[in-house]
């Protein structure tokens, strides 16, 4: 793989590396935690029955892997994780790949915790590779849990070209 | 759920018990809303046909997930997952399987845990690596 001649990384976009997003507020609540755990095909009942959750030592249904709670939805106000007002930058590309996600877990998370996610861009990389000049944009989320706790990071790429 | 594994019990190199999926189109339309992910070439075929694909395809985020089960259900109740992670590198269709499967690349111990590092993947029917990762596990220990 080769750099393409022309960066379409700009000095604005620099700037934006290491810069926290405004937060937003994931709500792990039981109904989703099971729905979650519903679409995967888990069936470790820790997912889904409160009483056997707290019989192996857990507050409560324990949220499945990946699982990271629901953004609170307000009509008008459709703020994704990772795509928050003041990191948003524009690139002449026009599609868009997901490159790859990892979960670090440092706790355990439960029904009825409320999430507090934070993303930041770590790095901008370009590429040639067989679909022509791409964008590599490197994010990680933070999510700390209602006592202030980091108990995840998400780390993502998104591959635009 | 099988028997929980130990710290002794396992060895650089072993595989773990791997974990097949074959998912229908109903359970994407179940992980669309169990995800938020509600982009149309994974539930709708003439969207997707019109995006250059052949058909709807399985959400990378699923296939994760799925790995993420898989490490899960090998760590047991007394164990815990750490890290997991894949990369996007192929696509999977509805209706074939998906293959999750893991061989152990590092056993050390570190902070006063037992550690292992893992390969994990997802594997085609052609036995293609569409999503490689890796994952770090902690296991109980017999003694502890």
């Amino acid at each position: 793989m080769t750099q393409p001649e022309q960066s379409v990384v700009t000095d604005e976009m620099r700037q934006l590396v290491g810069k926290e997003s405004q937060p937003v507020t994931l709500e792990v609540d039981k109904t989703g935690c099971r729905m979650f755990a519903r679409a995967v095909g888990h069936t470790d009942l820790i997912f889904y029955d409160e009483e056997y959750a707290k019989s192996k030592g857990y507050r409560s249904i324990v949220a499945p892997p990946a699982y990271t709670g629901t953004p609170i939805f307000t009509p008008g106000k459709g703020l994704a994780v990772g795509e928050v007002g003041g990191l948003s930058f524009s690139v002449p590309y026009k599609r868009v790949l997901n490159g790859g996600t990892e979960y670090e877990y440092l706790d355990t998370v439960c029904a009825g915790d409320v999430l507090t996610a934070t993303t930041a861009i770590t790095s901008f990389q370009e590429r040639v590779a067989s679909l022509g000049p791409m964008l590599i944009t490197a994010r990680e989320t933070t999510y700390k849990n209602q006592e202030g706790k980091a108990v995840v990071k998400m780390r993502g790429t998104l591959i635009q070209y | 759920m099988a028997e929980q594994v130990y710290f002794e019990d396992v060895a650089e190199g072993q595989e773990i018990p791997k974990l097949v999926k074959n998912c229908s189109s109903q359970q994407l339309v179940m992980w669309a809303a169990g995800s938020g992910d509600f982009y149309q070439i994974h539930y709708d075929k003439d969207f997707a046909q019109g995006n250059g694909l052949k058909g709807i395809i399985v959400h990378g985020a699923l296939k994760n997930a799925f790995l993420g089960q898989l490490v899960h259900d090998w760590a047991g109740d007394k164990g815990f997952v750490r890290r997991f992670s894949c990369q996007y590198r192929g696509m999977d269709y509805p209706n074939q399987e998906i293959i999750c499967r893991g061989v152990i690349t590092k056993k050390y111990q570190e902070g006063g845990q037992n550690l292992l590092d893992l390969d994990i993947w997802t594997e085609n029917p052609e036995g293609q690596k569409t999503s490689p990762g890796t994952a770090t596990v902690a296991l109980p220990s017999k003694s502890a």
